[in-house]
């Protein structure tokens, strides 16, 4: 392993985390433009490197990416990349009273540690936490998506009925096209555009992105308010006390996201409204999250970042990929000529641990340019007249919709549900519940039918769905995530009432 | 004054092909830019890996570039949808597929029909491949199918997708053997064989690249090919074991329908010349993937036959539906 940390901290492969991550910082934090499309247009360029050293690239890449996606989230509301939507519940918020500095130093540290835990998982123990992605049938992933869902209860609390029909609206719009499970063809209106389904990227940046630019246009004052007259800083020491004293919430995240980028089928944005989601339910502030909770920006961000570790391990041990750009690393690697398998650890070993210890490197990297590139979009957002920060999000949000698959169609779509969601946050149904139902549905949706045809081949439908033990463990955290608010509600008005007692 | 001819009566440029000069200095001419090579399926699969495999010989042969690009969506049905809406000079190609290109139009209405998707070569296929986790009681084809026959509808494969060539390939598997069996289909092959793994299903319907991909956490039972696969020399095809049975997913690269013939023909040439560089065929079939020679010219009559291949398994789907 010594003779793979000096390959890994050669001069090239050195410059080409550093260089990677760099890009993969400004193409994460461009709204639209996403950690997938960072890396597949990376890949022709890594054929010419030798396998450890492409690797390390599409690494830096991907991990910067996602870390950038944070930066939008924050600073203008509008995720740059799905696996930033929990970020901007309390990251804007925060930036919106002036700490957005801070909230961008705090999503530095806390992708950087959730970086290493997920790294630091594929380094150590890769093959047996492989065993996860194996454990987790179709019947589970239902599980997790609905329980994903309930999360909408916890998102919008105070305003659940508003919060349960947005999320509907996003799983009606999730059965548009050709069904996964069966081929149907449903509510395409004859359009072929419309076989392949709503595509969530565009989907993402219409209804997060447009209505902030309305506002933008029509609101009188500034986009952020400006906390003093004293310019941004790092606020470093501040961040690193408010990462330590959340250490639990923190390394709980790291290690939730690495767990859900171990599930081939679940990603980014999963983990990052799992753990945003636990952190407020064990937080004695939960009240707070939401309207510009630290802790939520450290639960989102280290676990989107942790996915990128965990997405490794299934895709380098068992060449199944964890998460998207980890289908095009994976293909990337078979025209390289390596085989993925629980053999690459022991035969190919050398060009393995050479990554893994690229991707660290490029991950402890993201801190000093993460830090550097945060201070100067921040700066750049809070000095930016209106007049020209407007229209240069509505510019990217088109290339952002267009890019992904050269689709005017896309640009489309990105538009009129963008403008379907600003007119729905007017009466009060927010982003987040539809697209949450717009990325759960299909989840749900092929994992309840396969699970029917299997349980249904078993001759025993029931025990397919309520007769496992992991599906069992979803069902009791299902269960929680919905009946805790009520507890906490009924403990707080006890506690209050013995305090009037008294 | 060639250019025109050639643009405004294509028809009559095609009568006159060999007696004009200009057909065949266009054709000779193809390509002089960036060819656009679009990948119906999302990153990572054997339809995006086959292109990278071609793209640095395309560089090689033609000293242009392709520029991979995916259009994911409904099992490749988005794309094909589209095909003919683009500019028809030779600079947007596409990864077309059969069976899917036949089963999705004969089942569903898809936005094409079969006829609209004219291949310029279709280039390999990956075999059908039987495959059972390593620790599977089922140790040869016949195990499995005699469980299959004492526990009708018991027997669960994975496949990717719907209308797909797994699904075929499990109805056309049933009308050979005698078996009824369950066919879950997952979104793409990757969580198929994540589902073999698991111990989801008992077997999956998939390629001898999947195989080759999940190493041996997996047991190969057999394999639709003529003869013996070099990437595995043990183990049987299905017509040592007495089925009549050569299938896969056959993959070509198409132009749009209008594209003129010398470019056709062009194109036809390049990706032969392609699939015969030796490098080329070693890793190919190194990953499971058997090489094709079906040029534009052979490309009706493959089709025919692929078509009257599929029908009595088409007719079975459609009365199960």
């Amino acid at each position: 392993m010594l003779e793979s940390l000096f390959a890994a901290l050669s001069p090239l492969n050195l410059a080409l985390a550093l260089c990677g991550v760099m890009a993969g910082t400004i193409i994460g934090a461009l709204p639209g433009l996403s950690a997938t499309m960072a890396v597949a247009v990376l890949v022709p360029f890594t054929f010419t490197m030798d396998p450890a050293s492409g690797l390390i690239a599409l690494g830096a890449v991907y991990t910067g990416a996602i870390y950038g996606g944070a930066y939008a989230a924050i600073l203008v509301n509008t995720p740059g990349t799905p696996a930033a939507i929990a970020t901007a519940m309390d990251g804007f918020p925060l930036a919106k009273s002036g700490h957005g500095d801070l909230a961008v130093t705090l999503s530095c540290l806390a992708s950087v540690v959730g970086g290493l835990v997920g790294a630091l998982a594929l380094l150590f123990l890769a093959p047996p936490l492989s065993q996860i992605a194996l454990a987790f049938g179709p019947v589970e992933y239902f599980w997790l998506a609905i329980f994903g869902l309930s999360l909408i209860a916890t998102l919008s609390a105070g305003n659940t009925l508003k919060g349960l029909i947005g999320g509907c609206i996003g799983l009606l719009l999730s059965t548009v096209g050709s069904a996964v499970v069966g081929g149907d063809v449903r509510y395409t209106f004859g359009q072929t555009q419309l076989l392949g389904g709503i595509p969530i990227i565009p989907a993402m940046i219409g209804l997060y992105c447009i209505p902030v630019l309305i506002d933008l246009v029509i609101r009188p004052e500034a986009h952020l308010e400006r906390r003093s007259e004293r310019m941004a800083g790092f606020r470093l020491i501040e961040a690193l006390g408010t990462v330590w004293r959340s250490k639990f919430n923190l390394v709980r995240s790291a290690v939730i996201g690495t767990a859900v980028g171990i599930l081939p089928a679940a990603g980014g944005s999963v983990a990052g409204l799992v753990s945003y989601a636990e952190a407020k339910r064990s937080s004695p502030e939960s009240e707070r999250f939401g309207k510009g909770a630290k802790d939520g920006v450290i639960a989102s961000e280290a676990a989107n970042s942790a996915t990128v570790g965990g997405g490794f391990i299934p895709t380098l041990v068992l060449g199944i990929p964890g998460t998207p750009p980890d289908a095009i690393i994976l293909g990337a690697l078979l025209v390289q000529g390596i085989r993925t398998g629980p053999q690459l650890f022991t035969q190919q070993g050398d060009i393995v641990y050479t990554f893994v210890l690229g991707l660290i490197i490029a991950t402890l990297l993201m801190l000093p340019t993460g830090l550097v590139v945060g201070r100067y979009a921040f700066r750049l957002i809070i000095s930016v007249p209106k007049t020209a920060l407007a229209p240069a999000i509505a510019l990217l949000t088109v290339i952002g919709s267009y890019a992904i698959e050269s689709n005017v169609v896309h640009v489309l779509m990105m538009v009129s549900l963008g403008l379907a969601g600003w007119l729905l946050a007017r009466i009060g149904l927010a982003a987040s519940p539809i697209v949450l139902g717009l990325i759960l549905g299909p989840i749900a949706e092929a994992g309840f039918v396969q699970a029917w045809l299997i349980g249904g081949a078993q001759g025993n439908i029931p025990a397919m769905f309520f007769g496992r033990p992991i599906s069992l463990a979803i069902i009791a955290l299902i269960l929680l995530t919905l009946v805790w608010p009520l507890v906490a509600k009924a403990r707080r008005r006890r506690l209050e009432g013995a305090g009037s007692d008294g | 004054m060639r250019i025109l001819a050639a643009a405004t009566a294509p028809a009559a440029a095609l009568a006159l092909a060999t007696a004009l000069l200009a057909p065949a200095a266009i054709a000779a001419d193809y390509p002089s830019k960036p060819v656009t090579y679009i990948v119906p399926y999302n990153p990572g699969g054997e339809s995006d890996v086959t292109a990278r495999f071609q793209e640095p010989y395309f560089k090689e042969v033609t000293g242009e570039d392709v520029v991979i690009q995916y259009k994911p969506g409904a099992g490749g049905a988005t794309a094909w949808a589209q095909l003919n809406g683009f500019e028809a000079d030779g600079y947007t190609i596409m990864n077309v597929n059969f069976p899917h290109a036949i089963l999705q139009p004969a089942m569903k209405d898809v936005g094409y029909q079969t006829e609209d998707v004219t291949p310029a070569f279709v280039f390999h296929y990956t075999p059908d491949a039987i495959l059972v986790r390593a620790d599977s009681p089922y140790q040869t084809l016949q195990d499995l199918i005699d469980d299959a026959k004492a526990n009708p509808g018991a027997t669960t494969f994975s496949g990717s997708g719907t209308n797909s060539a797994n699904h075929l390939a499990t109805v056309r598997f049933d009308q050979m053997a005698g078996t009824k069996s369950t066919y879950i289909p997952f979104k793409g092959s990757a969580p198929s064989i994540a589902a073999l793994l698991g111990g989801q299903v008992k077997a999956a319907m998939s390629y001898t690249t999947q195989g080759i991909k999940a190493g041996d956490q997996v047991r190969v039972l057999a394999i639709a090919t003529e003869e013996r696969v070099a990437a595995y020399p043990d183990v049987p095809t299905f017509k040592e074991l007495g089925f009549d049975y050569v299938a896969g997913a056959y993959r070509g690269v198409t132009l749009p329908q209008d594209a003129p013939a010398e470019v056709r023909a062009r194109l036809s040439a390049i990706i032969g010349e392609i699939n015969a560089k030796p490098e080329f065929r070693q890793k190919m079939e190194e990953n499971g993937y058997v090489v094709t020679d079906i040029p534009h010219d052979k490309v009706d009559q493959f089709i025919a036959d692929r078509r009257a291949e599929y029908a009595s398994a088409i007719e079975a789907l459609k009365a199960a539906n």
